[in-house]
């Protein structure tokens, strides 16, 4: 068990450094250094960096240092919670951040919550009922969750409510709760505003927990100990539900894990079409405007969090289920 | 999105016959190839997927003679023009046209266009429109439309109604069409030479080797997709030229594809080592080489197919969501993501829905691509039960 937890956990550490690297690499890739755009922004709007002005930001930053030295010297003040400037919000990256973080962990709680308590049954009852037209229905539902992409389901479904019935499924506050101070009254609204966005971006992530709940348990359902089971006259709810649900939904657990990185893809888009603000907005905005201390936090963060995410469900796994915890040893 | 699929539709799970004894005691055998064939006909959803796949690959070659107007000819005057409907009869004859349409003001004093069915425009086959080249030869025949090259607002053919600079939403389609499966073609050859190297190395070696392919696969599968093209597309300087942009960016969405390729053809590997036909032919001394690519990889050519079409339609979902999102393709380039890219807000969607219409085609052909690669993954198998 204990050989199990080290093994995955170096792995998760290792992972979390490559992570680091390609975020790094990403946010080196633009032409020019970040002062180079810096400089360009203040020329923009009118104020000139002088050239020491510009030579010292670069020796803060440690940008005449060799790559290596950079990389160190970056995580490490990532690390101490130092994640640089957004000139795109004018304010350091970790204020930016903590501004909609709240929004967007509701958004993507509410998107995985909505995926278990929707694709979990259906996926029970199209293994349970399998070829009944429930089961078609179920599968092809499955199919096109899969085959459209995000943003056009936000699209459509948000014009389509719109048509019917006149309420604008954008943004996630009414304009009179936007700056209020929290209440009752506000985290209603909140939740109000929250209804669609979560079905939507649920909606890729159910169709692929459908598809393979169904999978799982019907592999599960021709075992032999479901026979014994039945020929004992245990009811088929009770039977069903005892062993092989049970058993089947050990991968949900991990597969959680799985749909996060596309529950965070997904919170980007939506964000965007339906204007929620969410980092998922912030992050668009500050990689059109090249605000790289910004997108970089956010993919390394988007990265580090699957990663926690896979690595906890690998600990879940092995609590629940005896067989991988002993495999370890 | 989520690329691929994790388990198979079910099929028919009655027995196989490989061989069949006819009324002479003859023999008749059937080759792997053969098999497969057999099994997937009878896969109905994927055979019709098929044939809306190949379809939609006649578009990629045909895009310009399918066009009815010069998909850059913009004129601001005529801009959201509703979708012309084409009729096919006139009265009782056959006659193909469509309404013409009549220019007047609104209550802004702006130009709208309104059918008037009174006056009709005649829609001609094979007639002649804009130049443009087909396998490097000059041509300007068109499948149809209205047979004047210099049409007058009043005379065009828009079928599918136009965008906010008037250009012919249909013809744009077509060549948006081009481009996304270019961008899938092109980036599935990457990835299949990436994946089945990659996993060819990880299955037949092993080790240490296979070790540090895998756990590299299993760290890029775990960085959320969308922010890491987005961060990669966006560091693309926005002057490059439309082809290097497009190599760009089927580099960058093909990142990601190759990993579920290599993922198969390990798979393979590993399952098929211990072989018999393996170690006859180790022991027949053939090389290393032509194990690998004269009798491992033929007999997984279907897998791969069917990896592959799945990972087009991720790769297509890819291009159309960078490209919607204005960090992909970048106009003047027509490809679904960026006729999209025109109808990202509820009001443009509100006043001209057809600009929807290119979604419609990207979800039936990801749908397609994966119904065939299910089918044939099903089929991939012949003598499985």
């Amino acid at each position: 068990m204990l050989a199990f937890l080290i093994r995955r956990f170096i792995y998760a550490i290792i992972a979390m450094w490559a992570v680091s690297v390609i975020s790094f690499v990403i946010i080196n890739l633009p032409a020019g250094d970040f002062v180079t755009t810096y400089i360009a922004t203040q020329l923009a709007t009118g104020n000139l960096v002088l050239e020491d002005e510009a030579e010292s930001l670069r020796d803060f930053y440690g940008l005449n240092d060799p790559v290596y030295v950079q990389y160190s010297k970056w995580i490490t003040r990532i690390l101490q919670g130092k994640l640089g400037f957004s000139f795109e919000f004018n304010a350091p990256v970790e204020t930016v951040l903590a501004m909609n973080l709240l929004n967007t962990l509701l958004l993507g709680a509410g998107a995985i919550f909505f995926i278990w308590i929707v694709a979990i049954p259906i996926g029970i009852y199209s293994a349970v009922k399998q070829y009944s037209p429930g089961d078609y229905v179920a599968t092809f539902f499955g199919y096109l969750g899969l085959a459209i992409p995000d943003f056009l389901i936000a699209l459509v479904v948000a014009y389509l409510i719109f048509d019917l019935t006149g309420f604008l499924a954008t943004d996630l506050y009414s304009a009179e709760y936007r700056t209020a101070p929290w209440s009752f009254a506000k985290a209603l609204d909140l939740g109000k505003h929250l209804v669609l966005p979560v079905i939507i971006l649920g909606t890729a992530g159910t169709a692929t927990l459908i598809r393979i709940t169904r999978a799982n348990l019907l592999d599960e359902l021709k075992k032999p100990y479901v026979t014994t089971a039945r020929a004992k006259g245990v009811t088929e709810f009770q039977l069903i539900m005892k062993y092989p649900v049970r058993y089947a939904l050990n991968p949900v657990i991990s597969l959680t894990a799985y749909i996060l990185p596309f529950i965070i893809s997904g919170s980007v888009i939506l964000s965007t079409v339906l204007d929620l603000p969410t980092i998922g907005r912030d992050f668009l905005r500050a990689l059109t405007a090249q605000d790289i201390y910004l997108s970089g936090a956010v993919i390394l963060f988007s990265g580090w969090l699957t990663i926690i995410g896979t690595f906890g469900s690998d600990l879940l796994l092995a609590w629940v289920d005896p067989r991988i915890r002993l495999e370890g040893d | 999105m989520v690329a691929g699929s994790q388990t198979g539709t079910q099929t028919d799970t009655s027995g196989e016959l490989v061989e069949r004894a006819d009324d002479e005691g003859e023999i008749e055998v059937m080759s792997q190839r053969q098999l497969i064939w057999r099994r997937f006909k009878r896969h109905r959803i994927a055979m019709a997927a098929t044939v809306v796949v190949g379809l939609l690959y006649l578009i990629v070659i045909f895009a310009d003679f399918l066009a009815t107007n010069d998909p850059y000819d913009s004129n601001a005057d005529r801009q959201y023009t509703p979708p012309q409907w084409l009729r096919f009869f006139d009265g009782a004859k056959p006659d193909l046209h469509v309404c013409k349409l009549v220019g007047g003001r609104d209550e802004f004093l702006r130009k709208v266009y309104e059918p008037d069915c009174d006056q009709i425009v005649d829609v001609t086959l094979f007639g002649r429109g804009y130049e443009y080249k087909l396998l490097g030869i000059t041509l300007d025949r068109h499948l149809f439309g209205v047979d004047d090259p210099v049409a007058t607002a009043e005379d065009s053919l828009f079928i599918l109604g136009t965008d906010v600079q008037g250009r012919d939403q249909y013809s744009r389609l077509m060549l948006a069409v081009r481009l996304s499966l270019l961008i899938g073609l092109v980036g599935i050859f990457i990835a299949l030479v990436m994946g089945t190297m990659l996993g060819a190395v990880s299955g037949f070696y092993g080790g240490f080797v296979d070790n540090l392919i895998q756990r590299s696969i299993e760290i890029i599968r775990s960085i959320p997709t969308v922010p890491l093209y987005l961060g990669l597309a966006a560091a693309f300087p926005a002057d490059w030229s439309v082809e290097r942009r497009f190599f760009a960016i089927t580099i960058v969405v093909s990142l990601f594809a190759w990993t579920e390729l290599a993922r198969v053809v390990r798979g393979r590997y590993l399952a098929m080592r211990q072989e018999d036909f393996v170690t006859a032919a180790i022991t027949a001394g053939a090389s290393q080489r032509r194990i690998i690519f004269r009798h491992m990889l033929p007999s997984f050519y279907s897998h791969i197919t069917a990896a592959s079409s799945l990972s087009l339609a991720f790769m297509v979902i890819s291009e159309t969501t960078l490209s919607f999102l204005g960090l992909g393709l970048l106009p003047p380039a027509i490809s679904l993501g960026t006729l999209l890219f025109s109808a990202q807000n509820l009001q443009t969607v509100a006043l001209a829905p057809w600009l929807l219409l290119p979604g419609l085609v990207v979800v039936i052909l990801v749908l397609a691509l994966n119904f065939m690669g299910d089918g044939i993954r099903d089929a991939a198998d012949p003598y499985g039960s």
